[in-house]
């Protein structure tokens, strides 16, 4: 029979996985948690913090932008999803960086509607991507918790 | 990569006591870039745009890398790059963007880049600048 820790173990594996696999994640995330050690046992979370940081603000930002229509600043609005194409790119949320590639294409060809339509899309993935990482982060305290080791996943 | 695979790359790295300067606007990519060089073992400080690079170099420290990012407000890292070349400065400078195309990588090395690297880095894209840099040569 199972133990608990064996449970969770194997819990945080699948969803791993699947995080990976449904293309929340890519391989930039990896080289994030390799960097993770004794010295910094929480650099993941904290480099996802000042990335959803950066989503909120530069979101934010965006949507201002946007609001004033009939005169948009769709320079701002390209420099602000560079900015998130850039900070997605380095915590490896693909989803999000491939939203950020479209809003920058709705942005370049001045497209309104295609730019208000794609944000709404960015501001509901990387919130989608903060709870699942939420979830995730849960899980590996409580193997922690429980006395267990946080398994290494290979991808 | 654990401690003991980097020191076989960089055998002398230990010792080396090497410096780096992080130029960066963004807070996610200079917490990454600062860990990656600590795991390196490199002192590292870091800036959050091209200008206030030139103003550390102006009161008078010095590094033996900069991590020089593109795009950033004031003084962006051409203009940085140009700048500190122009002051005499002979610290190694990798430009690091995630602006890729053949035009823009043309002018940011011509501003007076030793290597380029696009982001994110990683520890292997790092260990190749260093290596590029000779930054593992003890001569």
């Amino acid at each position: 029979m199972d133990t608990l820790i064996a449970q969770l173990q194997r819990q945080f594996r699948d969803y791993t996985i699947s995080l990976y696999h449904q293309g929340f994640l890519d391989d930039q995330f990896t080289e994030l948690k390799k960097l993770q050690d004794e010295c910094s046992p929480d650099f993941v979370a904290e480099v996802v913090t000042l990335f959803f940081e950066d989503c909120e603000k530069l979101i934010s930002n965006m949507a201002r932008a946007l609001d004033q229509t009939g005169n948009v600043d769709f320079k701002l609005v390209g420099s602000s999803v560079h900015q998130l194409k850039g900070s997605s790119s380095s915590v490896g949320a693909k989803r999000v960086k491939g939203l950020c590639v479209t809003l920058k294409e709705c942005c370049d060809s001045q497209n309104y509607e295609g730019c208000v339509r794609c944000l709404q899309q960015v501001d509901i993935e990387y919130k989608t991507l903060k709870a699942k990482l939420q979830d995730l982060f849960n899980l590996e305290q409580q193997i922690v918790q429980a006395g267990g080791r946080i398994p290494q996943v290979d991808i | 990569m654990t401690r003991n695979q980097i020191a076989e790359e960089l055998p002398n790295l230990a010792e080396s006591k090497l410096t780096a300067l992080v130029v960066d606007d963004s807070f996610v990519n200079q917490t990454i870039h600062q860990k990656l060089l600590n795991r390196l073992g490199i002192e590292n400080d870091v800036v959050t745009n091209g200008k206030e690079a030139v103003d550390v170099y102006c009161s008078g420290r010095n590094y033996d890398l900069i991590l020089m990012d593109m795009d950033m407000p004031i003084m962006n890292g051409i203009q940085a790059t140009k700048r500190l070349r122009e002051m005499g400065i002979e610290s190694k400078i990798a430009g690091v963007t995630t602006r890729a195309n053949e035009g823009e990588k043309k002018e940011f090395m011509e501003a007076g880049l030793n290597d380029f690297q696009e982001k994110p880095l990683t520890i292997s894209k790092l260990l190749s600048i260093l290596h590029k840099l000779n930054f593992y040569v003890q001569t």
